[in-house]
């Protein structure tokens, strides 16, 4: 269970100014997601000395820089923690490829910095942000969430990141604004797998508004206290921790607001196999998977499987949302 | 134009002498041992990287991907030995086909042990549900259970007690073979790349069968 506790100050407020202008400066010189000092370097062409380091994909905690300023949450406490290996080296990130150990790999030299999100659709006004300033829109905190995949399998990963609601606030959508509609970077140069027709690229996934809004929704851009790797979804990408895990878009551009319900690229690619909301639902099977038990990566071999929670152990902070729906018809 | 490839390449005489060339008893018995060693490198490789943490983030379904894979991949091995045959007229090779299939039994009862104890942990009731519930699943365990049968009957003494119903019976591989491509196709998400290749490579060595048989028919007409 999750004990949510209220804190009346926000950690920006009891922040010194000069740490709070020092973080800028970090902003400034370090870029995102990329080994130290070598985001500036990766524009230029790759030299001997950079060469070495990015070879190997980024798998041990310490190669990304340190994330200096986030509050610690009482979300997830008491879980224990997927390793870093296990949480870099095991991702489904089809624009680098579809076997769970290509994005590690082919994500190596992707470029995260510099990185602009357009804001559109039903908004005041459409307009474009970077992520430096994203990053100063609210202060960062780290959120334990469990993960579930709709494959069957589990992860409990420490994010850093911020509510999306900060997000959206700054975004000013219009009263029309019912639906949240999130764009990935499909660039063919840098993702290879955005060359093959495997899915209808670029990548979208959506939110309704309440979910969007909802407190556990946040835009994580830090794991295990440092930069998001790329094969993670650098810069920044989406966390809902009671969907599947496919809702949470990676290496996110465009953020657009709608009347009608988006579709996604998994209702494209599977109407019967994936729904707009994609609740964790032990009780709504998939017509390829058990969805009432999974495996818990790093378990070990003789584990065996563990039960799956409803909404994936978020009842209490989402439930409210899907009140008299019906969530066989709604998966 | 196959016809072609085939009377150009396999047909021609010289070639025909030189691959129909018998080898000799002790030849075939050392290349038994080393098809035999070569079909437990997958079990090797799989027990070496358990020794070392080295089977990925979910070493579970790395057992179940792997295992399954290579009962497969020894299944349209056995298969192609027949077609060997037919274009080449060379039939020696047909020796190994009970070596290769008890293997393809071996790894099958493999891809089912880690399927029922690693990631089921026995427990019976969700297994059932899971094998009624997912088609893939319902065709991989019909593939199974009907590669029994065969495994039990491949003895010399069956093959003497059985007679022509052993051939009735054996023909079952086929449907095997298709069962076990359509598995690993409808358990692939969305990159279906790899399992389109062994179909392919299935259909391939059915159709030259299929194309045998055809002309065989017309020869006894005419």
């Amino acid at each position: 269970m999750i004990i949510q506790t209220k804190s009346d100050i926000t950690p920006s407020e009891i922040t010194p100014k000069e740490v709070v202008d020092d973080r800028r400066k970090f902003l400034q010189q370090a870029g995102f997601g990329v080994l130290a000092g070598a985001a500036g370097l990766l524009n230029m062409p790759v030299n001997a000395a950079v060469t070495s380091k990015i070879s190997s994909p980024i798998k041990t905690q310490g190669s990304l820089l340190k994330l200096p300023y986030f509050s610690k949450t009482s979300y997830g406490t008491g879980e224990k923690l997927t390793s870093y290996e296990d949480i870099t080296n095991y991702n489904n990130y089809y624009e680098f490829g579809t076997a769970k150990d290509e994005p590690a790999v082919h994500a190596k030299l992707f470029k995260p910095v510099p990185w602009t999100v357009s804001i559109e659709g039903q908004v005041r006004k459409n307009k474009t942000i970077g992520i430096d300033d994203i990053l100063k829109l609210a202060p960062l905190e780290e959120r334990i969430y469990r993960m579930r995949c709709v494959e069957g399998w589990s992860m409990v990963i420490p994010w850093v990141g911020f509510p999306l609601a900060q997000l959206i606030k700054w975004a000013e959508p219009t009263a029309n604004a019912k639906y949240v509609e999130f764009v990935s970077l499909a660039d063919s140069q840098q993702m290879p797998g955005t060359n093959l027709p495997i899915l209808d690229w670029p990548y979208v996934e959506g939110l309704r508004m309440d979910e969007a809004m909802n407190p556990l929704t946040i835009m994580a851009v830090g794991l295990y206290g440092e930069c998001l790797p790329n094969q993670n979804g650098a810069p920044m990408r989406l966390v809902v921790p009671w969907k599947y895990g496919f809702k949470g878009a990676k290496a996110i551009v465009k953020i657009r607001f709608t009347e009608k319900m988006p579709v996604t690229t998994w209702m494209k690619a599977g109407p019967s196999e994936y729904g707009f909301y994609a609740n964790v639902n032990p009780q709504v099977d998939h017509p390829r998977w058990t969805q009432s038990s999974e495996k818990r990566i790093g378990a070990g071999l003789f584990a065996g499987r563990i039960k799956t929670q409803m909404f994936n152990g978020y009842t209490e902070q989402v439930g409210q949302m899907y009140a008299g729906m019906d969530l066989r018809k709604y998966f | 134009m196959l016809a072609w490839i085939y009377e150009s390449t396999f047909n021609h005489t010289s070639m025909r002498r030189f691959i129909s060339k018998v080898p000799s008893k002790k030849y075939i018995a050392a290349l038994k041992v080393v098809l035999f060693l070569l079909c437990l490198l997958p079990l090797c490789r799989l027990v070496w990287l358990a020794i070392n943490d080295d089977l990925s983030a979910n070493p579970i379904e790395f057992i179940e991907r792997s295992t399954g894979f290579w009962s497969l991949f020894i299944l349209l091995a056995t298969l192609s030995l027949s077609p060997i045959r037919l274009l080449t007229g060379r039939a020696w090779q047909l020796q190994f086909r009970r070596m290769l299939g008890l293997f393809v039994f071996f790894y099958a009862c493999l891809h089912i042990m880690s399927y029922v104890w690693l990631d089921y942990s026995f427990n019976w009731a969700d297994i059932v549900k899971d094998i009624v519930k997912h088609p893939y699943v319902l065709v991989g365990a019909s593939a199974f259970i009907l590669t029994v049968p065969l495994a039990i009957t491949s003895s010399n003494f069956m093959i003497k007690l059985l007679r022509e119903r052993w051939k009735q019976l054996h023909k079952i591989v086929y449907l095997i073979a298709i069962l076990g491509t359509v598995h690993f196709l409808w358990l692939v998400k969305k990159d279906i790349r790899e399992p389109l290749f062994y179909m392919v490579v299935l259909a391939l060595l059915l159709g030259i069968r299929l194309y045998y048989k055809v002309r065989n028919l017309k020869h006894k007409i005419t």
